[in-house]
């Protein structure tokens, strides 16, 4: 089975700590990951940019673009994509096409990025996006 | 974890909305200074027992609004608080907070807050001050150092420019789209004299102050949070993080002035760059350009050349030229002509700022940079008189030194060509 797990925090705190701090945090996670690595037991990880540079799209028949994070709460993350975009455009022309459902898809620029499960994949510095569903939860458990 | 700096972290995260909400509650900024410490210490010994708090805001303006109504009815110092006829939302005081502050009000509360330090009787050093201690919650003696001032001097600074805010009216009233907006544009331009006063101090032997510019963008991204959609937000915002992207790289290590031409790229922090382009992306979707996104995707343009000798002089060029319609101002002209003599020579360069002097005679830039344009053109003792006037017009140490270091390549440049001659 795969898992996939997902960071909360409060963004203002943690755009609060020091450097220092923050390193810290990155060689702890780095640290659980290397030894996950030599077991073959990670995938890809990504830590995303702040809220801040989110957008959001929201399905219709025409889907709606919206500057700012997913920030409603009666719906609930359900699945991810990691994708390779030139463009904002045409993140939110693949957002879009996602969001065929109601329901609404989150888009964040990936701040770090690393795959040790394919080393072929190098880090990759502003070119990936991840793209985050919410979609309400009625119907299908 | 609940240790120290999680509580400094939660509680500096939280002091703008909570201040904000505290303050329209009391009306009075010294009684919400004071409830808002009052449940700050009450947070230090509370979260480390009880475990924080899921919402530290919401915790700190209950705790500290129900601390201030105690303290009034303890000691009768009624006249201290407005009378309770007079205060807003006693409606509600017992209701939980958390619903409320869900809804987006709060915003228009911060942007409040921000704003009464912008008051216009207020020189911009006094509005960053009062910034920096009401809206960061910075200690006077922090804010002493980064002014260079005694810490005596910046309590009379800070005190004097309270009480001249607290004459003025300030409507508490939710303010309509054009006064918002107003308010943003005035908060805006704080946030960024904030950042250029780190970026390039007005004064003293320190010419980078990291504290100020890291201070500035956590203020620009609590505005973009407040207000999402507004590309100029997304603009400074993205402005000062790709400017503070380049502070590795802007001094050696002997505190001089590095230009951008000679930096060492690989200091440039990516993940502020990457963030800085994300914003951009966002904020050019508007078709609403303004100066703080012009001078952004100038920014851009730079961050974007690996190597000095990459860089797009003509994007730039251009870039400078929309910014000279949006906003003109001889310093962008300035600006321009460095971009022009990289596409079309020093001798169009020269032409283009010839007409710039009397309006930027007290300027070290025009200087500074009327110079290297001479030199360029072999005019050595024309130049010679520009880096010298330069020198009596610097501001900090570095500058100076950085024109001083300019003329002692002169000096040695045409030595060696007398010596070749001889």
């Amino acid at each position: 089975m795969l898992y996939a797990i997902l960071c909360y925090n409060s963004e203002q705190v943690v755009g609060n700590w020091s450097e220092e701090k923050d390193r810290a945090v990155m060689a702890h996670h780095t640290g659980v990951v290397q030894k996950l690595a030599v077991v073959g037991k990670i995938g890809p990880v990504a830590r995303l940019m702040p809220t801040t540079t989110a957008t959001t799209v929201r399905a219709g028949r025409q889907p709606i673009v919206i500057d700012g994070p997913f920030a409603e709460t009666k719906e609930q993350l359900l699945g991810f994509y990691i994708v390779e975009c030139a463009t904002l455009e045409e993140v939110i022309d693949i957002a879009g096409e996602l969001a065929h459902e109601p329901g609404a898809v989150e888009i964040r620029p990936v701040q770090y990025f690393s795959d040790p499960s394919n080393p072929a994949r190098a880090l990759s510095e502003d070119d990936a996006a991840a793209v985050s569903s919410q979609s309400a939860t009625r119907g299908s458990p | 974890m609940t240790d120290l700096a999680w509580i400094d972290a939660a509680i500096t995260a939280a002091r703008p909305q909570a201040l904000a909400a505290l303050l329209r509650y009391f009306r009075n900024l010294d009684v919400a200074e004071e409830a808002f410490q009052e449940a700050c210490l009450r947070a230090l010994s509370n979260w480390p027992a009880n475990g924080p708090p899921r919402d530290p805001a919401s915790w700190l303006i209950f705790v500290a609004r129900n601390c201030a109504l105690d303290e009034a009815r303890r000691s009768k110092r009624h006249e201290a608080l407005p009378d309770e006829s007079v205060l807003s939302d006693t409606s509600d005081a017992e209701t939980s907070l958390v619903d409320r502050l869900d809804n987006a009000h709060y915003r228009d509360d911060i942007l409040r807050l921000l704003f009464i330090c912008c008051h216009p009787d207020l020189p911009a050093t006094q509005q960053i001050a009062l910034a920096l201690r009401i809206v960061s919650g910075l200690s006077v003696a922090e804010i002493a150092r980064a002014f260079l001032v005694s810490e005596s001097a910046m309590e009379q600074r800070i005190t004097r420019a309270k009480r001249r805010i607290g004459a003025g009216e300030v409507s508490f009233e939710t303010p309509g789209a054009p006064e918002r907006h107003e308010r943003l544009e005035t908060v805006a331009a704080m946030i960024y004299l904030l950042f250029n006063e780190g970026y390039s101090a007005s004064a003293g032997e320190v010419h980078v102050r990291v504290p100020l510019c890291e201070e500035a963008i956590r203020l620009a991204r609590l505005l973009l949070r407040l207000f999402p959609g507004e590309p100029e937000i997304m603009g400074l915002t993205a402005l000062l993080l790709l400017q503070h992207s380049r502070v590795a790289a802007r001094l050696d290590g002997n505190g001089n002035i590095v230009l951008l031409d000679d930096q060492d790229r690989r200091l440039w922090n990516r993940e502020l760059i990457a963030e800085g382009h994300a914003l951009i992306d966002k904020a050019l979707r508007h078709w609403r350009p303004g100066p703080y996104q012009i001078q952004a995707a100038i920014a851009g343009v730079h961050s974007h050349a690996a190597r000095a000798e990459d860089t797009d002089w003509a994007e730039i060029d251009q870039l400078y030229g929309v910014l000279e319609k949006l906003q003109p101002s001889p310093v962008v002209t300035l600006n321009r002509a460095v971009a022009l003599s990289k596409v079309r020579g020093p001798a169009a360069a020269l032409e283009l700022i010839a007409p710039l002097e009397t309006q930027l005679a007290n300027y070290f830039h025009f200087f500074g940079v009327r110079g290297a344009f001479l030199v360029q053109l072999g005019r050595i003792d024309e130049a010679q008189v520009d880096f010298d006037r330069a020198i009596s017009l610097a501001h900090t140490a570095a500058e100076a030194a950085h024109i001083r270091m300019h003329i002692d390549r002169l000096m040695k440049d045409s030595a060696s060509a007398q010596r070749a001659s001889a």
